[in-house]
């Protein structure tokens, strides 16, 4: 007993040993990093960490505990997670810190397209890429002779006859859970119609024909989705997908390994990626981006190890162990076919989320708000105007509109 | 006991009351007449965020914050009287609703649709948590007294489960092809979707508020039985009475303060129902008021949150709260008096 757990101890110290000599940078400075927990992160943490002194904390509500954390003096985390949308606050109160200086000494293996600068300062370096892309399963499709929808118009099409040939239980899936999601739904689709979310001095500019078009295609989708659809989000879809409930659904790039997991999928290798349909403009989708920030308060000496801890977890050898569970955006990304779908949107056009101080409130809005049109109690223009009443209400309360 | 002793027994709880309790409720109070804001100053900003495989730049206005010296976003606290009262209720809003006679437009209308709920919800699980919990008594002081420990032990447990637990084991039976559902829909033969509708949701809530809570009610029941005078309930019996005269006649006006005791802690627990919205995810169908305090405090992925409107919320729950509570409060005083 003693001697098999003294040779376990053994051989998982030989393993951080080994695991420590993956890291080209020793790190002697204490670090901790506060960041999403999807399974990227973790990737991307787990690399930071083989590099010594190093903590990560993935936490799903980061975004509550980000602005606080980080305003603190001195920062309670050098290294941050962040998106489009969970920068806003940090740039906002000016936490972190420009990075340029650091990428000139170390960040040679960087690309242009991971910078993101504000007025030619770049405040964090982008990871990987994320967005709703069309996912399907190419067995129903070919089975029924339909070609891979590419507009909504085809979606609902091609719904109409998987429903009548019966083959699954909802031809579609889609993440309608009312809050966030359901407002990144609407998003996606006015976006999709070229839509302008604000005019002059932050107000609302929803109440127009492109968003009562956005609103009937979402309300026409769900005729073909499970009833039950305000309640599900994007693991639920997911799994709709894996226990081969639906046909087709937008659903979330990082989501797309999942449908080839031998341990929970029974449709492994049966899930096509392609672009995320067109509305009359772009691609009914918005393009994310996850990526790295350093806190401004902290030491110049510690932003630089910091740094390059940061730099080392998303280099090409994480890359190369985790290639298919996101979009990298770091040299020796090999896209397969998994990239198919976010690599088509991006290419027919999708536009970055549009993310600023009103458009959190909007989205907040447009998640609460959508439910009653949805569910029938109020027609498309009334939903609309309400959501933008409810929108200069929450704005001039945060003293965004005057 | 003199002073100094019960001073020293209950100092410790009234500085606890006071810090935690007694200020708190003051600064949501001033908070709710006051809104606190960052100052913006409009600039021109280019901002570059990666593609697939290019930047993609726009130009455009941006509201910021101004920072003072030390970096600090500057804010200004204005007094606003009822202001974030009024955006709570929405009264201009009730007012159309009212004229056009829509009970749909009025239910449209957050602050009113989660009252309605609350109310509902509170008044029908109170008789149902009084029922189902002096049910539980009987049940236990029935029970053989070698079984009596394990009987109490079993009816106690729902209680002890964590509410949002709770919450979700439910919600994961039925939602969906949840096995409950399951098994509903071999039996009836058809599709059932308990999440896709208002009514059935809130039953499912109301079903488990009473499971979560009747075994507490139980437990203060039966105590109560114990201390039951046996010798009215032989000279009833003696009488003719029957088991439901005893009953009606005999236990339960005895029992009576504590069914007041019990109805006020459940209408104080219900009218702040918060864990069923969010174990069931109903958010998207019924809401409640403690739900919609919270929504107003949760922060968006831009850091915005609505402070003031939430303590005006929160206010206002309270005096519903209050108002529930002015009979059972009206009853035990009385009875107090009339025990004088």
């Amino acid at each position: 007993m003693k001697f098999r757990s003294l040779l376990l101890a053994g051989a998982v110290a030989m393993s951080a040993g080994a695991a420590f000599a993956d890291c080209a940078y020793e790190n002697t400075t204490p670090l901790t990093s506060l960041s999403a927990g999807f399974e990227a992160w973790k990737a991307v943490t787990d690399a930071m960490a083989e590099c010594g002194n190093f903590t990560a904390s993935l936490d799903q509500e980061f975004r509550e505990k980000q602005p606080e954390a980080f305003a603190a003096n001195p920062s309670l985390y050098q290294i941050g997670g962040v998106a489009n949308a969970t920068l806003i606050p940090l740039l906002n109160a000016g936490s972190i810190r420009p990075l340029d200086d650091l990428i000139a000494t170390y960040g040679q293996n960087l690309t242009p397209n991971q910078m993101i600068q504000i007025d030619g300062t770049t405040y964090a370096i982008a990871m990987a890429v994320n967005a709703q892309h069309l996912m399907y399963r190419t067995d129903i499709l070919a089975d029924l002779n339909l070609e891979v929808p590419t507009t909504y118009a085809e979606v609902l099409a091609a719904a109409q006859v998987i429903r009548d040939a019966g083959v699954v239980e909802y031809p579609l899936g889609g993440t309608f859970k009312t809050g966030w999601n359901l407002g990144e739904e609407f998003v996606n689709m006015y976006l999709g119609e070229g839509g302008e979310f604000f005019a002059d001095g932050n107000m609302p500019a929803i109440n127009n024909p492109q968003g009562i078009a956005a609103l009937e295609t979402l309300l026409a989708m769900t005729e073909f989705m499970d009833p039950e659809y305000l309640v599900s989000d994007s693991t639920y879809v997911q799994q709709q997908f894996q226990q081969g409930k639906i046909a087709m659904a937008n659903l979330w790039a990082t989501r797309a390994a999942a449908m080839n997991d031998e341990a929970e999928s029974e449709v492994v290798g049966l899930v096509g990626m392609a672009s995320a349909p067109m509305g009359s403009a772009a691609p009914a989708s918005s393009l994310w981006w996850d990526g790295i920030v350093l806190a401004a308060n902290m030491t110049d000496e510690e932003a630089e190890a910091a740094f390059q801890v940061a730099l080392e977890g998303i280099d090409n050898e994480m890359v190369a162990a985790n290639n298919d569970t996101a979009v990298w955006l770091v040299s020796g990304y090999q896209p397969g076919e998994l990239a198919a779908g976010a690599a088509g949107t991006a290419q027919n056009g999708a536009v970055p989320y549009p993310a600023s101080g009103p458009m959190g409130i909007m989205h907040t809005e447009l998640g609460n708000g959508l439910a009653d049109y949805l569910n029938g109690n109020k027609d498309a223009a009334t939903a609309l105007a309400d959501i933008e009443a409810a929108y200069i209400t929450a704005a001039q309360e945060a003293g965004l509109i005057q | 006991m003199n002073f100094r002793t019960f001073a020293a027994f209950v100092g410790p709880s009234i500085v606890m009351m006071l810090l935690f309790i007694a200020f708190p409720l003051i600064s949501v109070f001033t908070q709710s007449f006051y809104i606190t804001q960052p100052i913006y100053e409009v600039v021109e900003v280019e901002t570059c965020t990666p593609g697939f495989l290019t930047q993609t730049c726009v130009t455009e206005e941006n509201s910021v914050p101004i920072l003072d010296e030390h970096g600090e976003i500057v804010t200004k606290t204005e007094f606003v009287g009822l202001q974030s009262y009024r955006n709570v209720l929405e009264l201009d809003r009730v007012w159309t609703a009212f004229r056009e006679g829509s009970w749909t437009a009025f239910q449209t209308i957050d602050f009113w649709k989660a009252l309605r709920f609350t109310l509902t919800f509170t008044l029908i699980t109170l008789p149902l948590n009084l029922g189902v919990g002096l049910g539980i008594a009987l049940m236990i002081n029935n029970a053989a007294k070698s079984i009596r420990g394990p009987v109490i032990f079993i009816s106690l447990l729902p209680f002890i489960i964590t509410p949002v637990i709770g919450a979700l084991s439910i919600n994961w039976l039925f939602r969906g092809d949840g096995i409950l559902t399951a098994i509903m829909e071999w039996y009836s033969g058809r599709d059932i979707a308990l999440f896709a509708q208002a009514w059935t949701i809130e039953i499912l809530m109301m079903l488990y508020r009473v499971w979560h809570v009747a075994p507490f009610a139980g437990i203060v029941l039966y105590a109560g039985l114990q201390t039951v005078n046996q010798d009215s309930l032989e000279s009833a019996l003696i009488d003719g009475a029957s088991r439901w005269q005893r009953m009606r006649y005999v236990i339960i006006p005895h029992l009576m303060p504590l069914i007041t005791f019990i109805s006020m802690i459940h209408l104080m627990d219900s009218y702040r129902v918060f864990e069923e919205i969010v174990g069931f995810s109903s958010q998207g169908h019924v809401i409640s008021l403690q739900w919609l305090t919270y929504d107003f405090l949760v922060p968006d992925q831009a850091g915005n949150r609505s402070i003031s409107r939430a303590s005006a919320s929160a206010m206002l729950t309270m005096v519903g709260i209050v108002i529930l509570l002015i009979a059972p409060l009206r009853r035990t005083w009385r009875d107090h008096k009339g025990s004088n």
